[in-house]
């Protein structure tokens, strides 16, 4: 493959959007995914891009705008994080449920109060059932990579459904990180132009965002979960392709040493390289201890999280937001919930750690590790907190 | 009109929602969301019209041939404004039966 290029990760995921010749990009700026943003915008400017930029009031707006033009059949792109997100909430459930195609890249940041600008992932989680394919990114290369797969899977005609991509806030989207980049041709090649099968258009007059009376409200959501559903083939199947593309593969859980593991840590994002670290210290030290990535949230990849975790004594999962007032962090809860009917099942120990930006390091993932084993964190536990 | 919205299978529902055929929010009758009925007085009614322009849907409509106004029954949710702004109170709202 190509060499090997240092490049800022929000940089190189805007130009990774402008190598799939977006055309339109509506966003408002919020810290930490500004780069991302403020990259698209110059190459607009000057000419790099041919795509439209709406500099809106509010990522209420934003949204808004992805949604019109995703319906207009416009290839469409957003980023936002955290307060950003929460504004734009309403009309994220919106996208979904009608069906309109954008990526958009979600930088992950703690959401307020206290106001924090750094990362956790309360703000995917406020939006997990928001009816989008969500993936969390591991790395640049990852988060670059899955710009060309979100726009490729969610406007298939399969498919049809918008794309967000989880990156953590500084920790990968401020850092440069050696990466492969892809070349106008390859894009051309992975991304085939976007044919929706309904757009706004004088020529074939529909209706969309009708009101649903609830006579019809029901078999709408059914629809929208079996849609969501049944984009795992189209997703494994554009994985597949940017592997033969790239040479690197991606899948919806990945393994790090975890043959004859006894413990299991499960991790999302940024935190699984982290954790890769501690994994191979403890197995240095004797222990029988792995890694299960998850990198698809939504759909979640049901029968790969029961495989994976079938055979381990102990589970360790590693939750990046709280669930206030609730049984477990969000990521525990649903691999408890997937676990729960198997004749043999791990323990499963809810860590919650790197809440605000709080650092994490190998160490402390070796820490929770041992907590966990020693009993702590049998229903959630939040790691390092004084007192 | 393909088929009534409660009849329609989850797997039939077009992608988000989207409604292929333009004017189609007529098909569902309105009408049986109504509590309170317009009663026309034929006697009183100076066919000004005024209740046809304030008719919120279009359920009211002008009979030429017989010189009276109608009420298409499917649509009229009963909501008085007819009533409320008939100039000789030529409308009278009763409870529906």
């Amino acid at each position: 493959m190509g060499k090997k290029v240092g490049m800022e990760v929000s940089i190189a995921a805007a130009e990774a959007a402008a190598l799939c010749d977006v055309d339109v990009v509506a966003a408002y700026p919020i810290t930490p995914q500004t780069h991302i943003v403020e990259h698209l915008s110059e190459l607009v400017a000057n000419g790099h891009l041919d795509a439209e930029f709406v500099p809106v009031e509010s990522e209420h707006s934003a949204m808004s705008v992805c949604c019109g033009s995703a319906a207009a059949g416009a290839r469409t792109i957003t980023s936002t994080a955290a307060q950003g997100l929460a504004l734009m909430a309403e009309i994220v459930f919106i996208a979904s449920a009608m069906r309109l195609p954008m990526v958009m890249l979600v930088a992950n940041r703690a959401l307020s109060a206290p106001l924090s600008i750094w990362n956790d992932h309360s703000d995917a989680m406020m939006v997990r059932d928001c009816g989008w394919i969500q993936v969390f990114c591991e790395n640049g290369q990852d988060v670059y990579d899955h710009v060309f797969h979100g726009f490729r899977v969610g406007e298939d005609p399969r498919v049809l459904l918008p794309v967000m991509i989880n990156l953590d806030g500084f920790i990968l989207t401020h850092v440069i990180e050696p990466m492969e980049f892809w070349t106008k041709e390859m894009a051309k090649s992975y991304l085939p132009p976007f044919k929706p099968v309904y757009r706004l258009h004088p020529d074939k007059v529909v209706s969309m965002g009708a009101f649903g009376m609830p006579e019809i409200y029901a078999e709408q959501k059914m629809a929208h979960d079996v849609a969501l559903r049944n984009s795992r083939p189209v997703i494994d199947e554009a994985w597949d392709e940017l592997a033969r593309l790239t040479g690197r593969r991606y899948s919806a859980v990945e393994h790090y040493k975890t043959d004859g593991a006894e413990t299991l840590i499960l991790a999302m994002g940024s935190l699984c390289e982290t954790a890769s670290l501690a994994v191979d210290q403890m197995r240095d030290g004797g222990k029988k201890v792995g890694l299960v990535k998850l990198r698809l949230w939504r759909p979640f990849p049901f029968a790969e999280i029961r495989q994976a975790l079938a055979g381990a004594k102990d589970v360790v999962v590693l939750d990046r937001s709280v669930s206030t007032g609730g049984g477990s962090a969000p990521v525990t809860s649903e691999i408890r919930a997937v676990m729960y009917h198997e004749p043999s099942r791990p323990k499963i120990h809810c860590m919650i750690a790197g809440l605000g930006g709080r650092d994490v390091t190998p160490d402390d993932v070796s820490n929770m590790v041992d907590m966990a084993l020693a009993g702590t964190g049998a229903e959630y536990y939040i790691y390092g907190v004084r007192g | 009109m393909t088929k009534a919205m409660d009849q329609i299978l989850w797997h039939e529902v077009e992608p988000g929602g989207v409604i292929t055929e333009p004017g189609n929010a007529s098909s569902y009758h309105t009408g049986t969301w109504r509590s309170q009925k317009p009663v026309y007085i034929e006697e009183k009614c100076i066919r000004c019209s005024r209740c046809i322009i304030m008719c919120p849907d279009a359920a009211i409509r002008p009979d030429y041939d017989a010189n009276i106004v109608t009420w298409n029954f499917d649509y009229c949710k009963g909501c008085g404004i007819c009533a409320e702004e008939c100039p000789v109170d030529a409308i009278e709202m009763v409870e529906e039966g």
